[in-house]
């Protein structure tokens, strides 16, 4: 693991168990982020990438219901590197929450209804510093103020129901920066939120990183998220990457059919009313991973598969320019074509 | 919160005149109706009956002698007993206690181990232990408590000689270990049936709680498992159980009842079926309104409680 | 010449039975012990008393309380020499023929109340479910001895007092339902074509909240059972001579120290029958919701 370098996750495979076999759901990501960067991790729901981030928070049920496989790296407190796939349920409570800290998509239902705000931030921070309860509560008061609560000390003692959905996402991140993680992952933050809030959520989070210099793990199916905050672009099917890049790369030139779908998939707002067409779908479904399409695992839902090809020959991660990987057996065809369809308008 | 204790208390206010309507019928099929202890004297002529009757106030329509029934409910003036001439609330009075003690200990046992079981259950699902735990408590449920009671007095007073067979004391002894040796069996029994029903309640709000997002958050905040399990978990599955627990008085109730017949508990139950025995009609009807009106202001007091208890009710 | 024509096809109301529930219901260890059970029980009660020795007055005064294996009396005879065997084989045609009516009675009225009140909802359904909860409100043990020492008893009565004490449940169970079911688009599309309120709620409501009710009337027979056996225990339900298991009970209770055996035997037998209602009880509940599946 580089030194910069925050999180370190290489060869990771998940798989469920299902009746007497293992079904596998994610299958050989590697991933690295440094200091301050952020990682999209984009897909549709099944694609993997909620599995991807709660194997590597070792949040998914315990072996033998699940199998996880490869390495996941990141650093203890006092700088030693601890691969997470290997620790025990024991050693893992001292990382979750503390090195490695998470924020999920529904606010509401992430939070306890039961117990105040405050509490459950201040629950977060002393059973890791062992502190007392009310300077628990002093660190605490500081996180609220920190995301930018209005009038946070009558919000301690709010209960989660009597917030908005904004000010929910806050606190459920101020529960995660308690520790000051190296690596915060980001599982939809924003999907539940209103526009407008959610564009205050990222500029909160962009703020807090710049301070503290975090890696951060954005899982997202919005483009428009992606561009907004991220450095670099994974996009995953079928359990396995198939797009990788930096954002300029991937967004402004996907090379992957299944990307480039996504990407049309996406309105927006220079096309609004200009009548360019339907909004780009695309059709089926992602596939089961208990029966994976023989070949390509996008082929059957790909405009560009040839019979005889895409349908029998599995593709592997090609690097197509520096920084910019994808899984496409005809990437150099359609490269040529789109260049030549372009040249010709 | 004033608007959810308002609607709590109207609702009780309805069914406690609709239990008083259903009282009041009840105490017109006893044969005799409310004269029962004269029309069971035969020293008595039908003028003599009759003129008692016009005395009571029996003529009058069947709606003002209602209302008469329901005034003196309200204000407490419930008949005297026929055996004794007591009044029948202070005959319930001093049965109450005997009961209480019973149920309270097998209460407070039921939801200790209950609880247990059903969390354990949960979490270990499909476990031996689950399965075990499972079919346990739905045979518990089946066995008539009653009979269980018979088995234990053979068990464990006659064939072993360990506890004492029935009643609440020894004549002469009365110290606090000979009270809890006389409790052992019965609070056992009684226990029982709602340690079953306890533990199947608690084993699906615990299941109902267990895969929610705010346990995950819980655990992504490295919180130690017990702490996760307690303060989350468990925490939040006992929100609809205190609910279930005010619906489950009457069945600790009958139960306590049943328990006392078969152990000569000197409770309510005991003196409810010797006031069957004897027909002593003003009694048994003071221990069906009473304990009427005892789970009527159980479900209050629990739904009271959800209210301290739930935030998103104490508020909403 | 094709075969699939002639068999009839499976649908609308009786899907509830298709093959996937039956299948689930199969799946059900638990549950087909219980079927199993309660069919040798009442196989055993209808033709078991015409192929034992005595019958259950036949008093046998040398041989009173025999232990079980004595002689042809396979169970023991109890204080008057009367074979426990055949008594307890009587006593299980009652106990379970008084069961399963007020079953059917509580159910009928349960259903009838739950429906009205979940269908017109307002003050009706509201007046209703308060009348349900002070019907609750009374330990059904309380309630039921005291009607069975005011009235006369006979086991057409003691049915109709269990019944008439056993129905809120199944009524709020009904009612639940039958407030889900009519926001639901066919009894929308029934109204539509204007079908008569009586129609929705009898044709279309209740057929599709059958599973529910089915469920809550095995568990209400197992509840029967106990109530029975209790108050025929206390000598308030089926009089003597008239076996049942609960009377049985009620004799054997002075002679629990010298001959156990007459308290042993009908007791296993209520919680023999009791325990198996519970278990197909438990059965169906997970074949009718399709979701257990899932659980």
């Amino acid at each position: 693991m580089n030194a910069d370098e925050k999180i370190s996750v290489a060869h990771l495979s998940v798989a469920f168990r299902r009746g007497a076999g293992y079904v596998p759901v994610v299958q050989g990501i590697n991933f690295n982020i440094r200091a301050g960067e952020t990682l999209a991790l984009v897909g549709e729901s099944g694609s993997g990438k909620s599995v991807t981030s709660l194997a590597v928070m070792k949040l998914l049920a315990q072996a033998p219901k699940t199998r996880i496989e490869g390495s996941a790296v990141v650093a203890d407190s006092s700088g030693r590197a601890i691969d997470l796939v290997a620790m025990s349920e024991q050693q893992m409570r001292h990382v979750r929450g503390n090195r490695v800290a998470m924020i999920f998509q529904e606010p509401l239902t992430s939070l306890n209804p039961v117990h105040r705000v405050g509490d459950q931030i201040a629950e977060a921070i002393r059973f890791h510093d062992h502190l007392s309860k009310a300077q628990a509560r002093a660190r605490a008061l500081a996180l609220l103020e920190q995301v930018g609560i209005p009038e946070p000390a009558q919000r301690m003692q709010s209960f989660p129901h009597e917030l908005s959905g904004g000010m929910r996402q806050r606190v459920m991140i101020a529960i995660a920066l308690a520790m000051e993680p190296d690596v915060l992952i980001a599982d939809e933050p924003t999907t539940a939120l209103d526009v407008t809030v959610q564009a205050q959520i990222l500029d909160l989070l962009r703020n807090l990183q710049k301070k503290n210099g975090m890696a951060i793990l954005f899982i997202t199916h919005n483009f428009g998220v992606v561009a907004e905050i991220a450095d670099r672009v994974m996009v995953m099917y079928a359990g396995r990457i198939v797009e990788q890049g930096s954002v300029a790369q991937v967004l402004s030139a996907p090379r992957m059919p299944y990307t480039q779908g996504l990407l049309a998939a996406v309105p927006r707002f220079e096309h609004a009313g200009l009548g360019q067409g339907d909004l780009g779908t695309i059709p089926g479904f992602v596939p089961d991973p208990a029966a994976p399409p023989a070949g390509c695992a996008f082929h059957p839902r790909c405009a560009f598969s040839i019979a005889g090809r895409c349908d029998s020959q599995a593709p592997a991660l090609e690097e197509v320019e520096h920084g910019h990987q994808l899984r496409c057996l005809r990437w150099q065809e359609l490269t040529a074509s789109v260049e030549c369809a372009q040249g010709g308008a | 919160m004033p608007q959810y204790i308002l609607n709590r208390l109207g609702q009780s206010a309805v069914v406690l005149v609709l239990v008083s309507l259903i009282g009041f019928i009840v105490l017109n099929l006893a044969p005799g109706g409310p004269m029962s202890q004269f029309a069971l004297n035969p020293g008595m002529s039908q003028a003599e009956l009759d003129r008692i009757a016009e005395q009571m106030g029996l003529k009058r329509p069947l709606m003002v002698q209602y209302f008469e029934w329901f005034t003196r409910l309200f204000i407490g003036d419930w008949g005297h007993s026929f055996r004794d001439g007591r009044p029948v609330l202070s005959v319930i009075a001093g049965h109450l206690p005997a009961t209480l003690l019973l149920m309270g200990t097998a209460t407070v046992l039921s939801v200790i181990v209950g609880t247990w079981v059903g969390v354990l259950g949960a979490v270990r699902r499909y476990s031996v232990f689950d399965t075990l735990a499972t079919v346990g408590a739905m045979v518990a449920l089946s066995i008539p408590t009653f009979w269980f009671g018979l088995v234990a007095i053979f068990l464990f007073s006659l064939h072993l000689g360990w506890l004492p067979a029935g009643n609440m004391y020894t004549i002469g002894d009365r110290s606090l270990g000979d009270y809890a040796t006389h409790l052992i069996l019965p609070v056992a029994v009684l226990a029982l049936v709602n340690v079953a029903i306890w533990s199947r309640y608690m084993r699906s709000a615990t299941l109902d709680v267990i895969d929610q997002d705010f346990v995950r958050t819980a655990r992504a905040k490295g919180l130690p498992y017990r702490r996760v399990l307690t303060h989350h978990v468990i925490r939040n599955a006992l929100l609809p159980m205190i609910t279930l627990a005010g619906l489950q008085i009457p069945t600790i109730l009958g139960g306590a009842l049943v328990t006392e017949t078969v152990f000569t508990w000197p409770g309510m139950g005991r003196l409810f079926l010797d006031s069957l025995g004897y027909s002593d009609y003003p009694v048994i009807m003071g221990i069906l309104m009473f304990s009427a009106i005892l789970v009527l202001l159980g479900n209050l007091l629990a739904d009271l409680l959800v209210g301290v208890a739930d935030p998103r009710v104490r508020l909403g | 010449m094709s075969t699939v024509a002639t068999y009839p096809s499976f649908s609308g109301r009786l899907a509830w039975f298709s093959n996937p529930t039956l299948a689930r219901f199969m799946r059900h260890k638990l549950a087909v012990l219980g079927v199993v059970m309660i069919t040798l029980l009442v196989l055993a009660c209808v033709f078991g008393p015409y192929l034992l020795h005595y019958t259950d007055l036949s008093i046998d005064i040398r041989n009173r309380f025999s232990p079980p294996l004595t002689g042809n009396h396979y169970l023991g005879t109890d204080a008057l020499g009367r074979d426990t065997a055949a008594r307890l084989l009587n006593a299980g045609r009652i106990s379970l023929t008084v069961g399963f009516f007020a079953m059917l009675i509580s159910t009928l009225i349960g259903t009838l109340i739950g429906v009205v009140a979940g269908y017109y909802r307002g003050w009706i359904g509201a007046a209703l479910m308060r009348f349900v909860d002070a019907f609750l409100s009374f330990p059904s043990v309380f309630l039921v001895l005291v009607l069975a020492a005011f009235i006369k008893p006979s086991p057409t009565m003691i049915t109709l007092i269990i019944a008439v004490t056993s129905w809120m449940e199944i009524s709020r169970i009904v009612e639940a339902e039958i407030r889900s079911l009519r926001e639901r688009d066919f009894t929308l599309a029934a109204r539509m074509v204007g079908a008569s309120h009586r129609w929705i709620m009898f044709r279309e409501l209740v057929p599709n909240a059958i599973g529910p009710i089915i469920v809550a009337a095995t568990l209400t027979i197992a509840n029967a059972i106990l109530l029975e056996a209790y108050i025929s225990f206390l000598g308030y339900g089926i009089q003597p001579p008239l076996p049942s298991w609960g009377n049985m009970l009620n004799a054997a209770q002075q002679y629990l120290g010298n001959a156990p055996w007459l308290a042993i035997i009908p007791g296993l037998a209520i919680t023999l029958a009791v325990t198996s209602f519970n278990f197909i009880g438990d059965g169906l509940r997970d074949a009718l919701d399709g979701r257990s599946d899932l659980k």
